[in-house]
């Protein structure tokens, strides 16, 4: 996977995680192309698209389009399965989503992604030791948090 | 300090946190950049404190704004901070940031190799974690190289959340830096029997893309795979292992066999059914099902069900499988037929646009006028220009592929190319005009019907041109007015068309139609001109001059050059015919022998056609084949770049007589032996006026079953129509014929059955003209390739020779040396193009040439004639002991040399590297001879122990000289210098590496001193990096540090120092000797300037 991308029905950006190095500028102009390019789309039409020397699928949850690039031999249909996964542990670990949970949790959505995908492969196919994960190391962040809350107070 | 603490406390309350940023930028939404601007001076401030918390803070932020699009990258610094603060909190903030805010430019990239390494060996998962998932994102090729051994260390870790982790950056490791993967493969390896089932998944992943690019180096994995295919339950793992079967079988043919076996298990198995899916859902079934058709592509059939699938996905996906299978199995998609082209109805473009490019593949003579005429009707009803324009460049497409191969019925086709002009806003124009000349010129048949349809759109062209000029359509009316002239005999109504030419509005039209029109005005009024002459009324041809001399000034007038040339060139030519029509002069006759002849387009291939004169065996050479034939795709080149420059430089003609006299020679010389190059002499063009004129070309004459006579515009439907009926009456007709047949032979068993799908009852109407057909060649009729070169490893070496070619250039002045170095290039290139020859690989991995001694005493031969010997001595990258000495032999003396036998004595340190079952005193035989003048190279591997010393081998090299009436057997002696510099290979390094590297006290020190140095300081930088290989690492005003390493890892750094003519050099290096005997060879390099 080239990258992913998470964007409102606004062509708004929520989320990026780019997986192989590309300037700054560019990345701008090919999300700003991307955007347009979903978003013109109608809801019954088909998750993919060809894109410059990429496939684009991509997937429309409530508000939110996850949009993820990968290359020509790849399997659509099994990244259109990550784009799920992704969300139902969005939804696992938030308790049923919604886009304002990304958006002022944005680090915490990335720490998600970053334990489900790593330089654009899956990681693990369990959700359940994804969620493990980030719980424990959430749960490691918390205990040392908590002395410097209660100097705060 | 603790009262620090409180107060940075106590401020941080009245910072602004992530939320409160978020909440902020969502409540200014008509001053979002200024709010924007505002807070990122507050976070400046933020950074700015000791504290932190306040600073992973600030970085969280930073983060987020980030991915609204802001410029964070001068804050890289804060974020290695906030990277290494012990607490996990902050690490993990820190590490997001890096990893969405770095990349491989960003230089503090560099300062965090150490952090990096400390959190990978942390007792802390978490810590190893975050670290592993931050490296995966900004990983360079040197934090791969630094830390390739940590992360592979962190394979075999006890925890599989880690292990899992380091096998899938260690992807991205390879990547980076290849070098690591050859170390790392046997754990890898391992890893794919993980007891985990993470770390297996995740090492199947990193294997599967790993042998994506290189399939052969995994085939011996074939095996375990296939075990972990048959016993996973994981569709995720299952999908790559097909992909990588996939990627197998086509360099393993057993493997189809099982992999094709395998995956119509699949088929059959569970995964069909939904029901029976308990850890996956159907989606997730379904891309298995898709992999498995990728795989084996004789699925047809289970595609249909995914094409009929009402889910959009998975139509989409059908219809690409399908165009896969197209290509190599047709006759099994095209009873599809009635499935794609209902897709062509789908809501949904990408869909469209697919089935479109499966009809491509789909056509018959059977089915074109039927699809094309679902097309046109999908081109009325199209919203969108760029829909309907694709749909138009695929009627076309379909239509004239492979030379019109299913077209039956030209004007059919005449008739949808008028109606496709139709279109409002095409940008496509001139793809229909090229089709409408392509149809004209080629079938001669048509054109009487063309014509009348050319006329008809010029009289209509106001329609065509409508209001905008921009108008990409009014293109078709160039091929109109071309065709019209080009064959006006066939026009009903010349005299109609002519004044439809030269109408006003014309004018408007683009310049290059203009030109065309202007042109084939001329031709039309020829044409008149004769109708008119035959009655006796001359006025009639003479009101037609006037009308020509009427309108044409408006064209003369033209801004276009183009027009205003014809024009005024045509004007004064009407003039004169008037002058003459005044005086009763039949001109008719000389006006038509301007335009008399017809316009032939010639094929590129047409020479084929010319037959070969008898006795001239192409195929045979023409001399004994030089043992170094030049390249014949470069050869066309360097000769136009040789007389370009002969123009331009004025260097050039600085080149005395005999010089020039040489390159006369040695041209001829090539041309002589290039057999792709036309030679100048009488003889070759004697060839061609012999050869039969075109008109000696056979030109199949077609008999029309169809009625030509169509009035005004067609309707192609028409045709499609009138197809049937012949079709019907040809079926018919064979009906009876048969009948007829049977009666006669009784009950003779002749029933050949006329049902739809064969294709051969089907007769077209009209044919293309064979004879200005490209048709694709045959296998059999390619033209010979001659086997012993391969053109890959030409390509590869004219890559490398162009890299080496500026580094030699420096090397070598003089204009003579320069010829010397053309030579010598063009010799490395042949002699790598032999495929067999071992010293291709080493010359293809290396781009460093080590030492070059050209003329130098060391090893120049004893005795002058007949010989000279030029060599490159180099040191191998991939194994530490071995050096490649490329020698270069130029032969001096006017006889033919042959049968050269090379050798050396091997030393206790270096032996040349012989062939298995040679003994140690056999000599080599170098796989070349040499004709008078010519030089070529041969490349010698020898192994050496020890680098430390240079050392000088002795060598002999025997070979038979031949003249015309004897031959003689001589005998060369040579040394070979190996100097302890060419064993030093330039390798870049940073200057925290450099300065690490003296650090750490494991080199000794030596020194020198030159004197009498005259050059300015980065001269002598430049000649110590040329001549020895080193590297600068770093240099302040008059003093430098250098760096280089050796072919077996010793480090050598120097320090460069000059004070007006005394140069001094302080090195160190981990082998004492090594650094002694590099330092005495820079100081005769400098002793001999």
């Amino acid at each position: 996977m080239r990258f992913m991308l998470l964007f409102s029905r606004q062509g708004k950006l929520r989320l990026q995680k780019w997986y192989t190095a590309t300037a700054e500028r560019d990345k701008k102009k090919m999300v700003r192309e991307l955007m347009q390019v979903v978003l013109a789309r109608k809801p019954k039409m088909c998750s993919f698209l060809e894109w410059r020397d990429l496939k684009i699928v991509y997937k429309r949850y409530a508000s939110l389009y996850f949009c993820c690039a990968v290359e020509e031999q790849d399997n659509e249909l099994i990244t259109l399965e990550v784009i799920h996964r992704f969300v139902e542990l969005l939804d696992k670990y938030f308790g049923s989503v919604c886009e304002l949970d990304i958006i002022f949790n944005f680090e915490k959505a990335y720490f998600i992604l970053d334990e489900f995908l790593m330089g654009g492969e899956i990681q693990d196919t369990s959700k359940k030791s994804v969620l493990k994960a980030i719980e424990q190391a959430d749960l490691l962040q918390e205990v040392r948090k908590l002395p410097h809350n209660m100097l705060c107070f | 300090m603790a009262l620090k603490i409180v107060k940075g406390s106590i401020d941080r309350m009245f910072d602004k946190n992530l939320q409160d940023l978020v909440r902020g930028i969502r409540n200014h939404k008509e001053d979002e950049a200024k709010y924007i601007s505002t807070c990122i001076d507050e976070i400046k401030q933020e950074l700015k404190q000791d504290n932190i918390a306040v600073k992973a803070n600030a970085v969280c932020k930073l983060t987020y704004l980030q991915m609204l699009g802001y410029d964070v990258s001068w804050a890289a610094f804060n974020i290695v901070e906030v990277m290494s603060s012990s607490k996990f909190t902050y690490k993990r903030i820190g590490y997001l940031a890096a990893s969405q805010c770095f990349h491989e430019s960003t230089d503090v990239i560099m300062l965090t190799t150490n952090q990096i390494r400390k959190d990978l060996s942390s007792p802390n998962q978490y810590d190893t974690g975050v670290a592993l998932t931050g490296l995966s994102c900004f990983v360079t090729p040197d934090l791969a190289r630094d830390l390739a051994n940590d992360i592979m260390t962190l394979m075999s870790h006890t925890k599989p959340y880690i292990r899992k982790k380091a096998v899938l950056i260690m992807y991205k490791v390879f990547l980076k830096y290849p070098e690591s993967l050859r170390p790392a493969f046997p754990r890898l390896k391992e890893k794919l029997e993980d007891p985990d089932p993470g770390v297996q998944s995740a090492a199947v992943n990193v294997i599967c893309e790993l042998a994506r690019r290189n399939p052969k180096n995994y085939l011996s994995l074939a095996p375990l795979f296939f075990k972990l295919m048959t016993s996973s339950t994981n569709n995720w793992v299952l999908i790559k292992i097909i992909k990588l079967f996939g990627a197998l079988t086509p360099l393993e043919p057993r493997l189809c066999h099982s992999t094709s076996q395998m995956s119509f298990l699949f088929f059959l198995s569970p995964w069909l059914s939904p029901s029976s899916l308990s850890t996956s859902n159907s989606t997730s079934a379904m891309s298995l099902l898709y992999e498995c058709v990728n795989t084996v592509i004789l699925c047809v059939q289970k595609l249909r069900i995914l094409i009929e699938d009402s889910d959009q996905n998975l139509k989409y996906l059908g219809l690409l499988a399908m165009s896969k299978i197209l290509k190599t199995h047709p006759k099994s998609v095209q009873s599809h037929k009635d499935l794609i082209l209902q897709c062509l109805d789908d809501k949904d473009e990408s869909i469209r646009l697919r089935a479109l490019d499966l009809l491509y593949g789909m056509v018959s003579k059977k089915n074109l006028m039927e699809i094309v005429k679902k097309l046109m009707l999908h081109v009325d009803k199209a919203e969108g220009t760029t829909y309907r324009d694709e749909l138009l460049t695929k009627i076309i497409d379909i239509c004239s592929q492979s030379n019109y191969q299913y077209i039956t019925n030209f004007e059919w086709y005449i008739s949808i190319l008028v109606e496709l002009t139709r279109l409002e806003g095409t940008r496509h124009g001139h793809l229909i005009a090229s089709q409408m000349l392509d149809v004209a010129i080629r079938v001669k048949a048509i054109r009487e019907f063309a014509v009348a349809q050319m006329a008809t759109l010029l009289d209509n062209a106001h329609l065509l041109t409508g209001n905008t000029q921009r108008n990409g359509i009014c293109e078709v009316l160039y091929a109109a007015a071309w065709i019209c002239g080009e064959f006006s005999e066939h026009l009903e109504n010349p005299m109609q068309t002519l004044e439809a030419m030269l109408r006003p509005k014309v004018a408007t039209l683009p310049g290059h139609i203009q030109a065309v029109y202007v042109q084939n005005a001329a031709k039309l009024f020829a044409t008149v001109l004769r109708s008119q002459e035959g009655n006796t009324d001359r006025t009639a041809a003479q009101e037609t001059s006037q009308l020509m001399i009427d309108r044409l000034p408006l064209f003369v007038q033209s801004a276009n050059l183009e027009v205003q040339e014809r024009a005024s060139c045509i004007l004064q030519l009407v003039k004169y015919i008037q002058k003459l029509q005044q005086k009763d002069v039949e001109v008719a006759e000389e006006v038509n022998a301007l335009f008399a002849g017809e316009l032939n387009p010639v094929a590129p291939k047409a020479q084929k056609k010319v037959p070969v004169p008898e006795g001239l065996d192409l195929d045979a050479w023409i001399n004994e084949p030089p043992s170094e034939s030049e390249s014949e795709d470069e050869k066309p080149r360097t000769m136009f770049t040789r007389e370009e420059t002969k123009h331009s430089r004025p260097r050039h003609t600085e080149v005395d007589e005999k010089e020039l006299a040489k390159r006369r020679e040695v041209r001829k010389q090539e041309q002589a032996s290039n057999p792709f190059y036309i030679k100048s002499s009488p003889s070759s063009q004697k060839v061609y006026q012999e050869a039969p004129g075109v008109d000696h070309i056979p030109v199949v004459q077609i008999d029309l079953s169809v009625p030509l006579k169509v009035p005004g515009l067609p309707m192609s439907d028409q045709y499609v129509k009138l197809e049937e009926e012949r079709r019907q009456k040809d079926r018919a007709d064979k009906k009876k014929k048969e009948k007829k047949k049977r009666k006669e032979k009784g009950g003779r068993r002749g029933k050949r059955d006329s049902g739809p799908e064969s294709e051969e009852d089907i007769t077209p109407a009209h044919m293309v003209d064979i004879v200005t057909e490209e048709i694709p060649l045959a296998d059999s009729e390619k033209l010979p390739v001659r086997s012993h070169r391969s053109s890959e490893a030409l390509k590869t070496m004219a890559e490398e020779v162009e890299v080496v070619a500026p580094q030699e250039a420096k090397k070598k002045g003089g204009k003579e040396k320069k010829e010397k170095k053309k030579d010598k290039e063009k010799d490395r290139k042949v002699s790598n193009g032999l495929v067999n020859s071992p010293s291709v690989c080493y010359s293809l991995r290396l781009s460093h040439i080590h030492q070059t001694i050209s003329d130098a005493p060391t090893c120049s031969l004893a005795s002058p004639p007949p010989f000279r010997q030029v060599c490159d001595i180099q040191g191998n990258l991939q194994d530490g002991s071995q050096v490649v000495v490329s020698l270069i032999f130029e032969n001096k003396c006017d006889s033919f040399l042959k049968a050269m036998e090379f050798n050396v004595l091997d030393s206790l340190n270096s032996r040349l590297q012989r062939p298995d079952g040679a003994g140690p005193h056999d000599g080599l035989t170098v796989p070349f001879q040499l004709p008078p003048g010519v030089s070529n190279e041969a490349r010698f591997v020898f192994t050496v122990k020890s680098i430390v010393m240079p050392q000088k081998l002795k060598g002999t090299l025997a070979f038979i000289v031949k003249n015309e009436d004897s031959s003689t057997h001589e005998k060369l002696d040579f040394k070979l210098h190996f100097t302890c510099t060419s064993y030093l290979i330039t390798t870049p390094c940073y200057s925290d590496a450099f300065a690490k590297l003296l650090e750490s006290g494991d080199l000794k020190a030596s020194s020198v001193k030159l004197e009498g140095v005259v050059m300015p300081f980065p001269h002598l930088l430049a000649r110590i990096c040329f001549h020895h290989h080193f590297s600068v690492v770093e240099r302040i005003d008059s003093c430098a540090s250098m760096y280089s390493r050796s072919i077996q890892g010793h480090h050598v750094c120097l320090l460069v120092k000059t004070v007006s003519i005394t140069v001094s050099i302080d090195a160190k290096c981990d082998e004492p000797s090594l650094l002694s005997n590099v330092l005495d060879e820079i100081k005769l390099t400098f002793s001999q300037c």
